[in-house]
């Protein structure tokens, strides 16, 4: 990563602040941050210091009352008829179809693929979903029944879901999945260094996880229910971006709290800054708890609204789902016939 | 219904049951409830199409834990109701007195709650029995062996009567609710309010939340948006009465909508509508709400 030239440089407020690098101040908000400055003052060196390359990126405080008031206002949004169904087909194309469990088989995998690329048999004019989500292990798998279609393999890697294993190990995973045919790699974001207040740590090792990946997109997932606040969430999210990754994404599923609309909000707002601030468009992938389809054109309204239409595309959007496609295609079946259909009309 | 006696009182705020809580319409709306006299009783909530897709997806969510359970523990828990019906009685008996004046029909409310308990303990009752009366082993000519047990249909929507304001709901409900389906039952549209109370009589007495859900509002829509919804396995059109013109239509189209989802459309037969006399509980009516699924078994040595 390039340091910001200074004339990006966007003038933070500042309040109060910690560990400073150039002109820029950390804002304390959080408990974890206050943690993070008794580590600092305690071992003064790199802990608290920010890597160059976020210098200049508005690491701005956020506003949890507004952030969840806008959420609020736009999750009641109406959407009706004909843009409902735009809405859902968008919803499909822009899927993570995802399977994480301990009890995955190769044949689960496999039909999990055929939904992919079909999800719906009887109406060919539903669009195969982004790409089918896997554990490492699995990626040939998917990887063979997925060669020459459209729909794409990503593999969670780098001891998904804590991320705290070696650093070795979880760079070899990466380029084991990546090597093995995953087109998108999802890592973790390493908590435990940024909440510590190692932000360098927490920098490089998506820098090296980014390399490591090579070819293959990198989604750095944020665990946002971990991080206490939206600002850690902001600060986390510029730090993911600066330092390479393609999608931020907001949670493994696998923690109580996974992605809620305030946090997308938060994201998407911070992806808006840092397209402003670097030029480059980062991609953010939502993830854990979406169900319905309510939800999944809840998350396209805020997406709309913050990064406006352009976003609206797999390349940039996706939505991480393991039930949520039954409810999509449930809900265009309606649409459809004018009738509820049964909810095990739609099976996997 | 306000406090007796003195002090401002108490007015009701009469909502709809749905997954254990007692919700308003997702619409907003609500229509006057009007005695048999005319006169303004309460505001009901009127519920909408929406609100019926809602209470189905919660009754078939609720479904498969009220059937797991055994039929002792169905039979313990629905005589639970008739005990807090009992020690509600006065209360009932006042709602429907109040829904009933100025009726030109002679009204009996005590009459009528009394049965509505009875008939609830004598559906209680037949938790653990009607499987041994419906079921059976049958005799094939075969070396097999060959039975017959009942199940539950699964979601059982159910239009109640407007001329027996409670009973007509517990005639119906109970024999469904025996075999372990789950129900969504709209009230009488003319009388609501006394579902209601049902309802709040449902809430504490340990039938699990979704099990009955309960909804008020215009029957025709209602009965439409049940009748066609996919994932509801057997509609029962009691509440439409085949002497009345429009009952009869909305009954027609209910019964086409239910044909396009494979839906089983039931109703009380002529003599189960007597709704005080005995002829209007069996265990038909249980039969009513059952699949029958027979098992071929080989045997042999």
């Amino acid at each position: 990563m390039t340091a910001k030239p200074a004339g990006r440089r966007r003038g933070p407020v500042s309040t109060v602040g910690i560990g400073t690098a150039g002109s820029r101040v950390w804002h304390v908000n959080t408990v974890a941050m206050r943690a993070a400055s008794v580590e600092v003052s305690g071992r003064a060196g790199e802990h608290g210091a920010l890597p160059e390359a976020l210098v200049g990126l508005p690491i701005t405080p956020t506003d949890a009352v507004g952030l969840t008031e806008r959420a609020a206002a736009l999750a009641k949004r109406s959407i009706k008829t004909t843009a409902k169904g735009a809405a859902l087909t968008l919803a499909v194309r822009c899927m993570d179809l995802t399977t994480l469990e301990g009890v995955d088989t190769p044949g689960k995998v496999l039909s999990l693929c055929a939904k992919a690329l079909r999800p719906e048999p009887t109406d060919p004019a539903v669009p195969p979903v982004a790409a089918v989500c896997v554990y490492p292990e699995l990626v040939g798998v998917a990887a063979g029944a997925l060669a020459g279609t459209p729909v794409r393999v990503a593999s969670v890697a780098g001891s998904f879901p804590a991320g705290l294993g070696p650093i070795g190990v979880r760079l070899a995973e990466i380029a084991d999945a990546t090597s093995a045919g995953a087109d998108e790699i999802d890592i973790v974001l390493n908590r435990s260094a940024f909440l510590a207040g190692r932000y360098r740590q927490a920098f490089d090792e998506v820098a090296a996880s980014k390399e490591a990946a090579g070819h293959a997109h990198l989604k750095v997932i944020l665990e946002t229910g971990e991080l206490g606040s939206y600002d850690a969430v902001r600060k986390a999210s510029m730090l993911a971006m600066a330092a390479g990754a393609d999608f931020i994404k907001t949670s493994t599923g696998k923690i109580g709290t996974s992605a809620t609309l305030p946090v997308a909000l938060c994201m998407a707002e911070a992806i808006r800054d840092f397209a402003d601030a670097d030029g480059r468009a980062v991609g953010l992938k939502v993830a854990g708890g979406i169900r319905t389809a309510k939800q999944s054109w809840q998350y396209l309204v805020v997406m709309a609204e913050t990064l406006g239409p352009q976003w609206l595309h797999p390349d940039l959007f996706r939505i991480g789902a393991s039930s949520l496609l039954n409810d999509v295609l449930l809900q265009l079946d309606r649409l459809g016939t004018g009738r509820y259909p049964r909810p095990d009309k739609t099976v996997v | 219904m306000s406090t007796a006696g003195g002090g401002l009182g108490v007015p009701k705020t009469y909502k709809m049951y749905v997954g254990g809580a007692f919700v308003r319409s997702e619409s907003g709306r609500t229509y006057p409830a009007r005695s048999a006299g005319g006169d303004l009783l309460a505001h009901a909530v009127a519920g909408s199409r929406k609100d019926v897709r809602d209470a189905v997806r919660v009754a078939r969510g609720a479904q498969a834990a009220w059937a797991a359970r055994t039929a002792y523990n169905r039979g313990q828990i629905l005589y639970r109701v008739a005990e807090v019906m009992d020690s509600r009685r006065a209360e009932l008996i006042r709602e429907l007195a109040r829904a009933t004046t100025g009726s030109e029909a002679t009204a009996d409310p005590a009459g009528e709650v009394d049965v509505a308990i009875e008939r609830w303990v004598w559906y209680a009752g037949w938790c653990d029995k009607y499987p041994q009366v419906l079921g059976g082993a049958n005799p094939v000519a075969g070396p097999y062996f060959n039975f017959t047990v009942p199940e539950p249909m699964g979601v059982v929507g159910i239009a109640s009567p407007d001329e027996a304001p409670l009973l007509g709901i517990v005639s119906r409900l109970a024999p469904a609710l025996v075999p372990g389906n789950t129900a969504v039952v709209l009230a009488g549209e003319r009388h609501p309010l006394v579902a209601v109370t049902l309802a709040e009589i449902l809430a504490t007495s340990d039938v699990p939340g979704g099990v009955v859900n309960v909804l008020t509002g215009r029957r025709a829509p209602l009965v439409r948006a049940l009748a066609g919804h996919g994932d509801v396995d057997c509609v029962d059109l009691s509440g439409c009465d085949p002497a009345d013109h429009d009952d009869a239509d909305v009954a027609a189209e209910a019964e086409r909508l239910a044909a396009e989802t494979v839906t089983r459309v039931v109703h009380a037969t002529v003599g189960e509508r007597h709704w005080l006399e005995a002829a209007a509980q069996s265990p038909y009516a249980i039969s009513a709400f059952c699949e029958y699924k027979t098992v071929w078994h080989p045997k042999g040595r």
